[in-house]
């Protein structure tokens, strides 16, 4: 009788032990579809944007999203069911994404890679190494991807490098040195500009944006703007916006306009910016001012006319949806509808928010994305 | 009500008790019965083994008295058991206390923090031989580095210490960990202690120490204590998504750290007893980081030293008034070099230098024969110097006081305190966060609700807070002056039953379940600033954790010459986000397990001892959305030891071999920090 009772209640705790201990059979995790945001358009130009999450350092949460405006859906988390073979996923911290012909390219910063896909499915196509890499821009069937250090480990080389990467065969051509810590670049003519911050030896900032002749792949001149650049983006009329962060304390950020002809300054905007984007003649800014002395955040938004260089007065979001956004961390204009796309990163370590606007200023739809939805790239028809 | 509930309570526990002797018995015998197959080269002489038998028992037996007594859950890891555990470092063994949450980077030295019933690392203070250990700069003591090669008895209190004869620290924390490292004893006829031990084993650990106590005289005892490791920090780790499976071996973990530790002890002519202490330690290790895509390897690296001196005092000055004194100077310096961030002074390289000096005096007064008070009063000073730009170099004063006050009846005891904190910072640059006044008040009692000693009914309210740490506030990445403290309020209610058996099989058996809700108000979290680099600190979030621990501990003797331990310890914990407005209201909080547990049993025959411990730990979100890309595996660790004892002479020497992880399961406690698979230590030691 008590024999039986050992057994009884020997095996009930075994089997609480074992049962207690299952662990689930390991299995990508699958993409999420949120329906009908927005009504499908089977024939649309611009076929979709594929949304890139930084997701928070060291978590390892950097992943890819995607709005089929053909079939009117958010798919959310496309690339490890696409790409379930690559080990860690598309890795830690995605900071810039780019799309040039059939390809899809991804900056993945911590994880000291650039992502190369296929623009149609996002299949991986080739994987490149590029330690500390930071933003990709395209010219001429080569892509340019700036990195904050062109050497890891040598106390003597504190500069960037902006590498060229030939978009066929997938493989780093040249290199350039060019200031410490490059940020943003773009192409005007046959000059590649590229926003130098020096972010990693405050209180000495960079304060220059370089310039670089695509035909020799030479420097042949910095212009000297302001502290701590990071966005650079150019209009059709041959301007380069490029924003300064400040320092943080007494000096704010601001935005500045560079005549590509002349390669000087011609006009500062005193608007803080962090970040804009510019479709026909006008520019949508954002600023997230972050000051040490309040210890506080300064939101802000603006438009700037870039044919006349004056502020447009008032904001692209009417509507009060602004007070919901917490940190505005990326923005697209739709090049069609002229539907403004703007991604808050609310805390940083949950799910951020994808929201859209009207062209009159009122939200269209809002969708939750991955961790820190920052950068944007548009898919046409052509690709 | 509640009597009625208590009552039922204790009755079906005492019914199940008697189902549960066999049943215990039978899993024992399941597990362990066959495995054991010892043939004696050496047997102890009887008398000896009889003397360690009833000193065994003796420690036993005031264990169980203090754990049931406490008003406070109390849990106590000392002496042989803390042997047997599969343990290098006091993080090791921590595990094995129920409400506990082990926060551990993987490898030999990865940091190790302990998270008590869900309020945050920061809560739970650290004593060394009573005085506090602290880290002024992120609050956080790191386990890890403390081996278990001195420590005689690690106990673990929720809420505080349940004896208001203490400092006013004592009193300043939402738990406390107490490490008491080993006091010289001396037989009559015995003048010196050695204790030579060398351990071995995985990841190229190399770890040998020496222990030697020596007797002055009559009223004074030296002691010198020291060890050194060294570990190349490599181990196998996996990775898997079902469709990649990735196998590789983690770098950059080596580490190499000393320490010395030398102290006197000594007792004066008017009988009251003193101790002074120096300790140094020093280390450099590598600092591996996340596993993420496209990136194992890494190469930053830390140095730290740390040198303190410490002292306490304490006499009766009459039948009713006694007074302690204690006075402590720690010096701490870290360095840590990241070769990957390169700046226009080279590469980083970041330098942290702190001072602190602590004096604390407690008087009590024992008014009549149940009522007696304390009145304690501590001062602290804190100083953080760093090579940072924009850095303010802080310099925080503290004053503590503490009046508590004890009624100890028969069958209850009450104790009450309140406690000020005073606190003042001061910088060299830039803005201080200025002064800040707090009283908090604590309430325990311990009853005896029947005449049977062995059940007692316990309950506390704590109300406490911890100081936004220097990191908090003044970091130049990340800190913010305005920071208010994060508070904590505690409600416990528990009871413990304990009993000891002549004659039969289970020896000993002790139970103790509590039950408790604490909130933590004004949390401290890092958001963001204007991009992923910068962070600033802000009082935030609002949790909600309710909990349940269990520690069952048993001791049974089969036959003459064997011997059986077993302990189980469950905890479930309800750790949830209710900040107002959050988007994930009532998610789970990051880390937290809904259950975790333990299970440890030894068997000891003649002169052969084995042991097994089982560690579960639930699934857990390591975000605050319990979303399934946030989603961590639960993970568990079957570990055993087989331990040989003999004599060699008159020398006592003991050898141990252990398996850890041994069904190799690969996991990670923080989400990318993978931990070691199965690991092997022998363990070499030499007693004369």
């Amino acid at each position: 009788m008590k024999y039986m009772k050992f057994l009884k209640y020997g095996t009930i705790i075994i089997l609480i032990v074992t049962f207690a201990s299952c662990r689930k059979d390991p299995q990508p995790i699958p993409e999420e579809i949120t329906n009908t945001l927005f009504p499908a358009e089977p024939n649309a130009a611009v076929k979709g944007m594929y949304v890139v999450n930084e997701g928070n350092m060291n978590m390892n949460k950097a992943s890819l999203d995607y709005v089929d405006f053909t079939q009117g859906l958010y798919r959310k988390n496309i690339y490890n069911q696409v790409n379930p073979e690559v080990t860690k996923g598309l890795g830690d911290v995605a900071n810039d994404i780019g799309v040039y012909g059939a390809k899809l390219y991804v900056v993945v910063n911590i994880s000291n890679k650039i992502e190369v896909m296929d623009v149609k499915t996002a299949k991986r196509i080739k994987m490149i190494d590029l330690v500390n890499c930071r933003y990709v821009t395209f010219h001429g069937n080569k892509a340019y991807v700036s990195a904050y250090l062109g050497k890891v480990g040598d106390p003597k080389a504190p500069q960037g490098i902006v590498a060229e990467i030939d978009t066929a065969t997938l493989q780093i051509t040249r290199k350039i040195e060019v200031g410490r810590q490059p940020e943003e670049m773009a192409v005007v003519g046959n000059k590649l500009y590229v926003a130098n911050s020096g972010g990693y030896s405050p209180p000495n900032y960079e304060r220059t944006v370089s310039v670089i002749d695509m035909d020799s792949f030479t420097e042949i001149k910095r212009i000297d703007v302001a502290i701590n650049l990071h966005r650079l983006k150019a209009d059709q009329y041959g301007d380069l916006y490029v924003t300064s962060r400040g320092d943080y304390y007494d000096i704010p950020s601001k935005l500045f306009v560079i005549d590509t002809k002349t390669d000087l300054v011609k006009k500062t905007f005193n608007v803080a910016a962090s970040n804009l984007a510019i479709d026909g003649d006008k520019a949508y800014v954002y600023s997230t001012e972050y000051s040490y002395i309040t210890g506080e955040n300064t939101i802000s938004y603006s438009m700037i006319n870039v044919k006349d260089e004056t502020i447009i007065p008032g904001s692209f979001i009417s509507d009060g949806t602004d007070k919901k956004i917490k940190i505005p961390y990326g923005i697209a204009v739709h090049p069609v509808t002229k539907d403004v796309f703007v991604s808050d990163a609310t805390d940083y370590v949950t799910p951020g928010r994808l929201y859209c606007f009207g062209a009159d200023g009122r939200q269209k739809w809002s969708v939750e994305t991955g961790d820190i939805p920052a950068s944007f790239a548009f898919v046409y028809k052509t690709n | 009500m509640l009597w009625v509930i208590l009552t039922t309570k204790m009755i079906r526990t005492r019914i199940a008790f008697r189902g549960d002797k066999y049943c215990f018995y039978a899993f024992l015998a399941i597990l362990w019965c066959h495995c054991i197959r010892p043939e004696p080269l050496f047997a102890q002489t009887d008398s000896l083994k009889k003397a360690n038998e009833l000193k065994e028992v003796k420690i036993r037996a005031i264990k169980l008295s203090r754990r049931q007594t406490s008003s406070t859950p109390l849990q106590i890891l000392s002496g042989a058991d803390l042997e047997k555990l599969n343990s290098l470092s006091v993080a090791d063994a921590v595990r094995f206390f129920s409400g506990v949450q082990l926060k551990d980077y993987g490898g030999i030295g990865g940091l190790k923090t302990i998270n008590v019933r869900s309020m945050g690392t920061n809560h739970t203070a650290v004593f060394y031989d009573g005085v506090p250990i602290t880290n002024a700069q992120n609050g956080q003591v790191d386990l890890g580095k403390f081996s278990l090669d001195n420590i005689e008895e690690i106990e673990l209190y929720s809420g505080q210490k349940s004896e208001i004869f203490q400092s006013a620290r004592g009193f300043a924390s939402a738990s406390s960990i107490y490490l008491n490292t080993l006091q010289p004893k001396f037989e009559k006829g015995e003048e010196d202690h050695f204790k030579l031990a060398l351990k071995t084993g995985s990841f190229g650990l190399l770890n040998p120490s020496l222990l030697w106590q020596h007797k002055l005289n009559d009223r004074v005892s030296a002691s010198l204590s020291t060890e050194y490791t060294q570990s190349n920090g490599r181990y196998k780790f996996r990775y898997t998504n079902g469709v990649y499976d990735t196998t590789a071996v983690r770098n950059n973990g080596d580490v190499e750290r000393m320490r010395v530790e030398a102290g006197l002890n000594g007792v004066l002519p008017d009988s009251s007893t003193w101790n002074a202490k120096v300790y140094f330690y020093k280390d450099q290790m590598g600092l591996p980081g996340p596993i993420i895509g496209n990136r194992f390897d890494y190469d930053q690296r830390s140095w730290s030293k740390n040198l303190f001196v410490q002292s306490s005092y304490e006499k009766k000055i009459t039948d009713a008034y006694r007074l302690k004194a204690l006075a402590k100077y720690s010096n701490d310096y870290t360095r840590y070099l990241d070769p990957d961030f390169v700046n226009l002074d080279g590469l980083l390289n970041n330098r942290f230098h702190q001072h602190e000096l602590y004096l604390s005096v407690a008087n009590q007064y024992k008014i009549n024969s149940w009522w007696t008070a304390v009145l304690s009063g501590d001062y602290q000073l804190n100083t953080l110097d760093a090579n940072l730009d924009h850095f303010p170099y802080p310099t925080r004063n503290t004053f503590l006081l503490a009046l508590a006050t004890q009624l100890h009846f028969d069958r209850l005891d009450i104790q009450a305190n309140l406690l000020g904190t005073f606190v003042n910072d001061k910088v060299k640059y830039y803005t201080a966060a200025g002064n800040k006044q707090e009283f908090t008040p604590t309430l325990m009692l311990s009853w005896q609700p029947f005449e049977q000693k062995e059940f007692r009914i316990r309950s506390f309210f704590k109300s406490i807070f911890r100081m936004p740490t220097f990191n908090d506030l003044y970091y130049t990445l990340i800190g913010r002056t305005s920071l208010k403290p994060e508070y904590t309020k505690q409600y416990d209610l528990g009871f413990t039953y304990a009993k000891l058996f002549d004659n039969t099989l289970l020896r000993s058996f002790s139970l103790q379940t509590d039950a408790y809700f604490n909130r933590v108000k004004d949390k401290i979290i890092a958001v963001p600033g204007n991009n992923g680099f910068r962070w600033s600190m802000k009082n935030l979030n609002l949790v909600d954790i309710k909990g349940i621990d269990v520690n069952m501990q048993s001791g049974w003797s089969i036959a003459q010459e064997l011997q059986l331990n077993m302990g189980l310890t469950y905890t479930y914990q309800q750790a949830q986000d209710v900040t107002p407005g959050t988007a994930y209201y009532k998610n789970q909080i990051p880390y937290i397990p809904l259950h975790s547990g333990s299970l440890m049993g030894g068997a000891q025959w003649r002169n052969y001892s084995f042991n097994y411990s089982y560690i579960y730990t639930s699934e857990r979100y390591n975000q605050a959305a319990n979303i399934p890309v946030n989603y961590v595996k639960p993970w568990y660790t079957h570990d055993i030891a087989f331990h040989y004892n003999t004599l060699i002479g008159k020398n006592k020497v003991r050898l141990t071999a252990e398996v850890n992880n041994l069904f190799n399961q690969y996991y990670d406690v923080v989400e990318n920090f993978p931990m070691p698979g199965r690991s092997y230590r022998f363990t070499l030691s030499y007693q004369l």
